[in-house]
C-alpha cells in the first residue's frame, strides 16, 4: 500500500476512519475514528447498544461497512474478508461453541476451517487445552461445562490459528468474580506472548484492568480515547465522595452541592462528587446541612468517566 | 479431490464426519423406509397385480418400484440434512456464526453442507442398490452407476430444501415440508408409470425433481439409455445451481448483517 509509518509510531493493525453502519432507520455506528496498534490491549467500553459489537463485526468482516474507510493489516475486509479472518481470532458475545462436539474436537474441526494440516491441529489443540485448563475435560460434550470453562475453551478455540489479532466481545458478562479473574489472568499472559487484543465491555473495572487504551462509545459516537489513567485524569477528579440518600435528591439545593467538590452528578438516590479529597469534602458536605444515610470515598475509576462525558451511569 | 479443490467447503463437510461419528445409528435408521415401501408395496401389491407395462415389456411390479424408492431415498438422505439439521445449526446451534468468523465463507459454507447431505443421499442409494442386487431387481448392469446418478437427486432436493430452510421461521414452519414432500413421493411416476396421468396433469407431473430423478435411476436399473435422461441431468442440475445461489444470498441476508 506504499504506507510508511515513522520509526517511532507503532504499526496501526486495525485503522478506520468515518466508520459507519446503518441498519434502515438506525444508525448502529455513526463515523468513528479509531486505530489498533501492534501488540496492545485495547478496548471498546460503554453500555448495551453503543455500537460495540457492530464495530467488532466489521472488523471481523462479518458486517459489510455503510461508508467510511476501514483496514484490517492495511487491507479492506469488505475485498479481503477470509484472508484477514484467517488471522483473527474471534470469541462471540453468545455462545458459538458446537454442542454437537465434544470439547476437543471444537479446536480440532475449528483448525481445519482455517486450513491447518491434521497434525499441527492437534499439537495446538492439546497445548491450548492444557494452557486454559481444559486437559481433563478434552472428550467431554460442551454442554455440561460451566460458564467459565466454556467461555476459556471459546477462547482457546478462537487462539487455534495463532491469530495476530485475538478479537473479545463482553468475554466476561455473567461469569463469576472468580472465572472473571481466571480469565483476566489468562488474556493478560496471551498479551504478554505478543497477542494483540481487541475487547469490548460494558464493565469499568475490567478496561481498567486490561487496557492499555480504549474508547468510551455512547449512542454510535467515541466520547472520548485514551489510556484508562490518561481518561481519568481528563475527565474525572482524584478522589470521588459518593452521599447516598434513600429518600431522593431532588429537594437537595444546586448551591449546595456545587460547593463541596469540583463537580458533581446527581442521580436518582445519590449524589456522586468529583474532589481533590474525600474526606474533605465529606467535612464540607455535613458543614453545609447534608445528611446522607451513607457516604463513602473511593478513587475515582472510569465509570467516574462514563458518567462526566455522558451524564448517565452504565447501567442506566 | 474436493479437499483439494475447495479445502474449506469440504472442512465444513468434515465437521459433519465429526458429529456423525458418533450418531452414526441416526443415518442407518434412513435406509430402512424405502426398504418397507418395497416390501409393503413392491411385493404386497406387486403379489396382487403381477408384473406392469414397462418399456414395451411387462416386468415385475418390485423391480418396476425398486428404483423409484432409490431416487426417493437420495432425496429424503439430502432433503432431511439440508432443512432439520440445517435450520438446527442456522438458528439454534449458533454453529454457522462461529464458521463465518473463520476464512471460510457463505458459499464455501453452501457448498460444504450441500456435499454432506448428498453423501447422506448417496449411502442410503447404495444401501438400497445392494438389497436390490441381492432381491435380484436389477435388470441391467448399468444399474451400478446409480449411485452417481443420485448426486444430481441429492444436489437438486440439498439446494432446494436449504434454500427453503433460509426461509423457515421456526419448527412449526417443517409442518409445510411434509406438505410438499409426501405427494411428491407418492405421485412421481414411484409407483406407476407417469403416462397414466391425463392431460396437462402429466407435465405438471414431469416436473417433478423427483419424477425426472425416478427416470433416471429407473433407466439405468433397466438398462434403457435414452436421451431423456439428459434433460433429467440438465433439470436437476438447474434446481441445485438455483437452490444453491438463492441459499447463498439468503446465508448472506440472515449471518452478514
Amino acid at each position: 500500500m506504499g504506507m510508511t509509518n515513522s520509526a517511532a509510531e507503532p504499526t496501526a493493525l486495525i485503522r478506520a476512519r468515518g466508520l459507519t453502519k446503518v441498519f434502515g432507520a438506525r444508525t448502529a455506528v455513526a463515523g468513528i475514528d479509531f486505530e489498533v496498534r501492534d501488540g496492545e490491549f485495547f478496548g471498546f467500553l460503554g453500555p448495551n447498544g453503543a455500537g460495540k459489537t457492530t464495530t467488532m463485526r466489521m472488523i471481523a468482516g462479518v458486517s459489510p461497512r455503510t461508508s467510511g474507510t476501514l483496514e484490517i493489516f492495511g487491507k479492506d475486509p469488505d475485498l479481503h474478508g477470509s484472508e484477514i479472518r484467517g488471522q483473527i481470532g474471534v470469541v462471540h458475545q453468545q455462545e458459538t461453541l458446537d454442542m454437537e462436539l465434544s470439547v476437543r474436537e471444537n479446536l480440532l474441526v475449528f483448525g481445519r476451517f482455517f486450513g491447518m494440516d491434521r497434525a499441527s491441529i492437534a499439537t495446538r489443540a492439546d497445548e491450548l487445552l492444557e494452557l486454559f485448563q481444559l486437559g481433563d475435560r478434552a472428550k467431554d460434550q460442551v454442554e455440561p461445562l460451566s460458564g467459565g470453562m466454556k467461555r476459556r475453551l471459546s477462547i482457546a478455540r478462537s487462539l487455534i490459528a495463532s491469530p495476530r489479532i485475538l478479537m473479545l466481545d463482553e468475554p466476561t458478562t455473567g461469569l463469576d468474580p472468580q472465572a472473571r479473574h481466571l480469565l483476566w489472568d489468562a488474556l493478560q499472559r496471551l498479551k504478554r506472548g505478543g497477542t494483540t487484543i481487541v475487547l469490548t465491555t460494558h464493565y469499568m473495572d475490567e478496561a481498567e484492568q486490561l487496557c492499555d487504551r480504549l474508547v468510551v462509545m455512547d449512542q454510535a459516537k467515541i466520547v472520548a480515547e485514551g489510556s484508562p489513567r490518561q481518561l481519568i485524569v481528563e475527565h474525572a477528579s482524584r478522589e470521588v465522595l459518593e452521599l447516598r440518600f434513600p429518600n431522593g435528591t431532588e429537594s437537595i439545593d444546586t448551591k449546595v452541592l456545587e460547593g463541596i467538590g469540583d463537580r458533581y452528578e446527581r442521580l436518582a438516590e445519590r449524589v456522586i462528587v468529583g474532589c481533590e479529597n474525600g474526606e474533605a469534602a465529606h467535612a464540607r458536605a455535613l458543614e453545609h446541612g447534608l445528611d446522607p444515610e451513607s457516604w463513602l470515598v473511593r478513587r475515582s475509576s472510569l465509570e467516574d468517566v462514563f458518567l462526566r462525558l455522558t451524564g448517565r451511569t452504565l447501567d442506566e | 479431490m474436493i479437499a483439494s479443490l475447495a479445502p474449506r467447503a469440504f472442512s465444513v463437510f468434515e465437521r459433519n464426519v465429526f458429529v456423525y461419528r458418533r450418531q452414526w445409528l441416526i443415518i442407518v435408521t434412513g435406509f430402512f423406509e424405502p426398504l418397507f415401501f418395497l416390501l409393503g408395496i413392491g411385493y404386497g401389491v406387486g403379489g396382487v397385480i403381477g408384473t406392469i407395462p414397462y418399456g414395451g415389456a411387462d416386468v415385475p411390479y418390485a423391480a418396476f418400484v425398486a428404483p423409484a424408492l432409490l431416487a426417493s431415498a437420495a432425496m429424503n438422505g439430502a432433503i432431511f440434512d439440508s432443512t432439520f439439521n440445517i435450520f438446527y445449526k442456522l438458528k439454534y446451534g449458533k454453529v454457522y456464526d462461529a464458521i463465518l468468523s473463520t476464512p471460510v465463507g457463505v458459499g464455501d459454507l453452501a457448498v460444504g453442507e450441500l456435499l454432506w447431505s448428498n453423501l447422506r443421499g448417496v449411502i442410503y442409494a447404495t444401501a438400497f442398490l445392494i438389497v436390490m442386487l441381492a432381491l435380484g431387481l436389477v435388470a441391467s448392469p448399468l444399474a451400478l452407476l446409480t449411485p452417481l446418478a443420485v448426486i444430481f437427486i441429492g444436489f437438486s432436493f440439498g439446494a432446494a430444501g436449504f434454500a427453503i430452510t433460509t426461509h423457515m421461521r421456526s419448527w412449526k414452519d417443517f409442518d409445510f415440508l411434509f406438505i410438499i414432500l409426501t405427494p411428491l413421493f407418492l405421485f412421481s411416476a414411484t409407483f406407476y408409470p407417469v403416462e397414466i396421468y391425463p392431460g396437462a396433469l402429466r407435465w405438471i407431473v414431469e416436473l417433478s425433481p423427483l419424477t425426472r430423478g425416478t427416470h433416471l435411476v429407473r433407466s439405468l436399473c433397466f438398462g434403457d439409455l435414452n436421451w431423456l435422461m439428459l434433460v433429467d441431468i440438465a433439470y436437476l442440475s438447474a434446481i441445485s445451481f438455483i437452490g444453491y445461489r438463492h441459499a447463498v444470498r439468503r446465508l448472506g441476508v440472515l449471518l452478514l448483517k
